[in-house]
């Protein structure tokens, strides 16, 4: 039962981004796609699922006052797994994602579950807890940049939803193009800074105000 | 050479500020942005940790990275020495200013796990910069980090008296700010082109 709240409490209750505003570092830099949003979550994934398990069975090992030089060799190790596998299966999503896949080792996301969860409690609980973290980290990241996408390139995953419907008028309704044109210019701010900021504040604000409609 | 290294400093404060742009330490941007003067210690300490940051990445990647091709090794490294940059500049602070030590409080050791820091190594290498360039390029960084931070820290010391939506309320109504700072950084986009 315990293990089951570990992994539930991160998907919603304790959503790393949008609760604990932790890793927001990725989570505003890149999600101007729901592909890099994809293969960011599931990079980090693996990281923050690997370094619970070994932080969880080896934090015995460490003295306190330099565990958390420990932990993060230990984080960077995976990190540095993940970088080589990502440039040797999908060089296009590593180039894409650029620095931000190293960037991994400081996510906060990764080192605040190791030092608020796993050094505290035992390798299943941290793995429950670890993998429920980072399917909330995948949910806000998704949620974030299918917002972004589809505001700023008219697009979801790469399917181009404005092209094709705007290809289908243009065989059958040619009179309405010009006024479906003037409706559908991207939203070119979502792709860039701002429009991160300003689609993860919209995000936090409906979870607010979800929780505070179900309390 | 010297317009290129005003170009690179000017071009990190402004257009290609790390917090506003490159969204790099977001965490502390929202976390320290309370209080004007802690902001301003905060940004002091970044700066200077991301100077040194600056020179010692570089002779890494130069003297011990690219000549034995141990370029993957590059996380691990980068981190270990960031780490121990800002533990030796968490003692000097603590000798030195009791109450700025006080003041920072668990925002100090966490400079290790701010994104700028290691995002300045890391790209520093990825546009191979010489070693004075690296060195402005740190400079700007912690300029811009500090500017960015105090800006917020400004409008946040307002922003209390605000009459806020119970939704935006929480770290929703920052990150507005943010982004209204964010689009008028990004104003500075034309001004340089590197």
């Amino acid at each position: 039962m315990k293990n089951y709240d570990a992994f539930i409490r991160g998907i919603w209750k304790d959503n790393p981004v949008l609760v604990q505003v932790l890793g927001m570092c990725p989570a505003l830099a890149v999600t101007s796609s729901v592909e890099n949003a994809l293969g960011m979550s599931f990079a980090t994934a693996f990281v923050l699922i690997c370094s619970s398990t070994i932080i969880a069975l080896v934090k015995k090992i460490f003295a306190t006052e330099v565990r958390i030089m420990g932990y993060i060799v230990i984080i960077a190790a995976f990190v540095t797994l993940t970088d080589i596998v990502m440039k040797a299966k999908f060089f296009e999503l590593s180039r894409s994602l650029g620095p931000f896949i190293p960037l991994i080792v400081v996510n906060c996301i990764i080192l605040g579950r190791a030092e608020a969860f796993a050094s505290k409690n035992g390798v299943i609980a941290s793995v429950c807890d670890a993998a429920g973290n980072s399917i909330g980290f995948l949910m806000a990241m998704v949620a974030l940049g299918s917002i972004r996408e589809l505001l700023g390139s008219g697009s979801w995953l790469g399917f181009d939803f404005v092209g094709t419907l705007r290809g289908f008028l243009e065989t059958s309704l040619p009179s309405v193009l010009p006024m479906f044109d003037q409706w559908t210019t991207p939203w070119v701010v979502m792709i860039l800074a701002p429009g991160a900021f300003f689609g993860l504040a919209i995000l936090i604000a409906i979870k607010r105000t979800i929780d505070s409609k179900t309390r | 050479m010297f317009t290129n290294l005003i170009l690179i400093f000017v071009a990190t404060v402004l257009a290609e500020n790390f917090v506003l742009t490159k969204f790099l330490g977001i965490c502390p941007f929202l976390g320290v942005s309370n209080k004007l003067d802690s902001a301003i210690s905060m940004g002091a300490a970044v700066t200077f940790v991301l100077f040194m940051t600056a020179a010692v990445t570089w002779f890494i990647q130069r003297y011990i990275l690219a000549p034995f091709q141990i370029e993957y090794l590059q996380p691990v490294l980068f981190i270990i020495v960031i780490a121990a940059l800002v533990q030796f500049v968490e003692m000097v602070i603590k000798k030195t200013s009791e109450g700025l030590y006080m003041a920072l409080g668990i925002y100090l050791p966490l400079i290790t796990t701010n994104c700028c820091v290691m995002g300045l190594a890391l790209f520093g290498v990825l546009r191979d910069y010489s070693l004075i360039e690296n060195l402005v390029f740190g400079l700007g960084a912690g300029v811009g980090f500090t500017l960015a931070l105090v800006i917020m820290a400004g409008i946040r010391e307002k922003l209390k008296y605000a009459d806020i939506p119970n939704a935006f309320g929480g770290p929703a109504m920052p990150l507005v700010t943010a982004g209204i700072l964010s689009l008028i950084f990004s104003c500075f986009a034309g001004l340089i082109k590197l």
